[in-house]
């Protein structure tokens, strides 16, 4: 610690230098954060995922419906703790453009099924008890200023035969503590929309998707395949898998956004390294005489190296978790860039401590060659050389 | 003045070598910036080409009101039948040239991954190939009618597993037989596998019921009336669309995803560019203190050293950023992917494109962080006292 203010004065002796080359690490790490938000924006909060939840969709692909009966059939098998299932509903507020997720659930074993979804006790009563009530997501209520006991309409597309508007009460609003999850989200009684639909349509009585809880994770598998074993053969056949696979299919298929955040962070830090390692590297170079008097006061090859080294860790923690925080700041409060489509933007705070261990490793690395060489410095060589 | 600066950038180039080291960080700087630039919005180049380049805008695409993509819409078979008979279309010897159509999606694995992806399914009528002129079939033959025949696009071919002629997939119940690949001019449609409507309408539970009507118009100026038609037929609740307009719409949300957080990439990382550019020019006049107030003694103006400093810089900008749009050309231009479209659910086959305008885009940008970088260094430049200048080390 005793050796602060001669670090200190050492990076102020070029002092736009050293601002310039701060800014490059704090540009850099504020790039990091954000990209690791993005990261996992896209990875959909495949990482909540409940590793006790099934999935269980139609084998053909995912618009096509499953007999409502299905979820009696699938609560008698064994291993299966308890069913819900929810239709795709795929309304808009007022206008297309408004788009987010609705749809039709039974509310109780829904709530059962997802306890991640808190929502306070009056207000769940509320929804349980109202036909027509929904329970919408904080995010969504804020990006339309919904509030409980306000009565709203969404446009209908698939169910626009059956009726073009429907109106919905908002009975609650549901939040969660957990980062992440996805809070756009409405939902409403499969019973409304099911008791509209016209007996003959072949929207009647059929459900989007069953989701299951398994006594035990381990036995996923063998339950899934106990599932589409029950259904083969029949004329509508189930594709069971685990809630993590889905999500992670369904973000596969928007490509691999994962990767390119990681090559597009690599190259940055790798230009920073560059940049900072440059800079460090001439202000070394320039101090050549100076470095020789301290070893000339008998400061020894390793004390003259850990001088060298916690300078550039310095420079690079100063800008580095500067950098950092600012991204967590704006992610946190500024939030999604793209405006809504993104539900589970955040930071996770893995990621930070891997930014953090990131910093540390570019002060050492570019800290490192100039260090050596200053280490390594024989005092006369050095005098004569200025 | 014209010679002083021309000799001063010449002393000043020739000199570059010498700060070869910290001229290759800053270019290395810009180059990276450029190839995650070009990268990032070659993506959105691709994708819109794909979407865009069906705009045929005698083409239109008739859905239930209120329905912003195929998915979402129906139509029952008697306003399917009213919509062909609107006055407006264009009509052939086998009559309106129309095709009432069909949109699901198949889950089907992509030759990268076993895991089930979206493949759109669409069933066609028999005057789809008449609506879409730029269709043609490039290996086997079309379908038969009334028989499980499928043609395949060609980019669902090279994307998606065993879907080339000969093959045979089972989706659900129903086994297919694969017996042509068609050519869509690079389009969306491309990705699209294609069936009768009418065998498609059994295997989906649909009934006598469409999706959409395509239909060609007249002529351009016949949408207006066919429109008005449509609309204020009393029997009818639909929407018409121009189909150049209905693909722009498809690849709205995508392309704004895609350029909000491509342009917040690549302007942090242009700014970290600059930052490092602003560095090595520093240095560079710093390394050159002595040799610019020589020359400044001898008479040099100032503006001459501002000039010739700019000039290191956007040269180091203009290498810097050749050198990164040749590596994201050769990585990205072509490169063949799939993504999901997030109004439809389904997946779009598209190439990655480094298009001439990107690339001249890119090399701007890289000129404009180099004279940002330069500016703050050459001023400083200009302006050292030519005295102490002289005996700085």
């Amino acid at each position: 610690m005793k050796f602060l203010p001669i670090i200190w004065r050492n990076l102020m002796r070029r002092k736009i230098r050293t601002i310039f080359t701060l800014l490059s690490i704090f540009v850099a790490f504020l790039l990091f954060g954000y990209l690791m938000a993005v990261r996992s924006a896209f990875n959909m909060g495949v990482d909540l995922a409940g590793a006790d939840r099934l999935m269980v969709l139609n084998k053909i692909s995912i618009i096509m419906p499953l007999p409502g009966n299905y979820s009696d059939k699938v609560r008698a098998i064994d291993g299966v703790k308890d069913v819900t299932h929810a239709n795709w509903f795929g309304g808009y507020y007022q206008e297309t453009r408004n788009q987010f997720p609705n749809m039709a659930v039974d509310p109780e074993s829904w709530l059962r099924m997802y306890p991640e979804f808190h929502v306070p006790e009056d207000q769940k009563k509320a929804w349980l008890a109202d036909r027509q009530g929904a329970l919408v997501g904080a995010d969504t209520a804020k990006r339309f200023g919904w509030k409980v006991g306000d009565r709203v309409p969404l446009q209908a597309t698939i169910f626009r035969s059956v009726r073009p508007s429907w109106e919905f009460n908002i009975d609650g609003i549901y939040d969660s503590p957990v980062k992440g999850t996805d809070k756009t989200q409405l939902f409403f009684h499969y019973d409304y929309v099911n008791e509209a639909v016209p007996p003959a349509s072949s929207f009647a009585n059929s459900v989007g998707w069953l989701v299951i809880r398994v006594n035990d994770p381990e036995q996923s598998p063998a339950v899934a395949k106990k599932i589409d074993q029950l259904f083969a053969n029949s004329p509508t056949e189930t594709k069971t898998d685990s809630e993590k696979n889905f999500i992670a299919g369904w973000a596969k298929q928007i490509g691999n956004i994962s990767m390119i955040m990681q090559l597009i962070a690599a190259a940055t830090l790798f230009m920073m390294l560059l940049v900072t390692a440059n800079a460090m590297a001439q202000s070394i170079r320039e101090r050549t005489s100076e470095l020789a008097v301290l070893k000339t006061l008998g400061y020894g090859d390793g004390k003259v190296l850990s001088l060298v080294l916690m300078e550039s860790c310095v420079l690079a923690l100063i800008g580095g978790v500067a950098g950092l925080g600012l991204s967590w700041f704006l992610v946190e409060y500024f939030g999604d860039p793209t405006g809504s489509f993104l539900p589970a933007f955040f930071l996770p705070p893995r990621d930070l401590a891997i930014g953090v261990l990131m910093v540390l490793a570019l002060g050492f690395l570019t800290g490192a060659i100039p260090a050596m060489q200053a280490s390594r410095l024989r005092i006369v060589d050095a005098l004569r050389r200025s | 003045m014209l010679s002083q600066i021309v000799t001063v950038t010449g002393v000043n180039l020739r000199s570059l070598r010498e700060r070869l080291g910290s001229s290759v960080v800053a270019m290395i700087g810009i180059a990276g910036v450029v190839v995650v630039f070009l990268g990032v919005l070659s993506i959105a180049e691709g994708f819109r080409a794909a979407m865009a380049s069906v705009g045929d805008p005698q083409t239109v695409i008739v859905m239930r009101a209120g329905s912003d993509t195929e998915m979402t819409s129906g139509l029952s078979g008697d306003t399917a039948r009213l919509i062909i008979d609107s006055p407006g279309i264009a009509r052939n010897e086998r009559g309106p040239i129309a095709s009432p159509e069909l949109f699901v999606i198949v889950g089907h694995p992509t030759k990268k991954d076993p895991s089930d992806a979206n493949v759109p399914l669409r069933g066609v009528s028999p005057a789809a190939l008449d609506v879409r002129p730029q269709v043609k079939i490039v290996e086997g033959r079309m379908f038969t009618q009334g028989t499980n025949e499928i043609v395949v696009g060609r980019a669902a071919s090279r994307q998606f597993a065993d879907l080339t002629v000969g093959s045979a997939p089972k989706w659900g119940q129903n086994r297919w037989q694969v017996v042509g690949i068609f050519d869509a001019g690079g389009s969306a449609a491309e990705s699209e596998i294609w069936c009768d409507a009418r065998v498609l309408q059994p295997a989906y539970q649909r009934g006598n019921s469409y999706q959409s009507v395509y239909a060609r118009l007249e002529s351009r100026d016949a949408f207006q009336a066919f429109k008005d038609a449509l609309t204020t037929n009393p029997q009818l609740s639909v929407t018409a669309i121009r189909e150049p307009e209905y693909f722009a719409a498809q690849s709205d949300v995508l392309n704004k995803i895609i350029t909000s957080i491509g342009f917040l990439i690549a302007g942090l990382m242009g700014i970290g560019a600059i930052f490092g550019a602003v560095n090595t020019m520093y240095n560079a006049v710093a390394s050159r203190t002595r040799e610019i107030a020589t020359l400044r003694a001898l008479g040099f103006g100032s503006v001459p050293v501002v000039f010739s400093v700019l000039a290191e810089a956007v040269l180091l900008s203009v290498v810097g950023g050749l050198f990164g749009g040749l590596i994201a050309w050769a990585a990205f231009d072509g490169y063949q992917t799939s993504t999901m479209n997030f109004q439809s659910f389904s997946q779009v086959a598209f190439a990655f494109s480094v298009t001439p305008k990107l690339l001249a885009t890119a090399l701007a940008y890289a000129i404009v962080m180099g004279l940002i970088g330069g500016i703050l260094p050459a001023i400083r430049a200009a302006r050292l006292p030519v005295v102490t200048a002289l005996r700085e080390l």
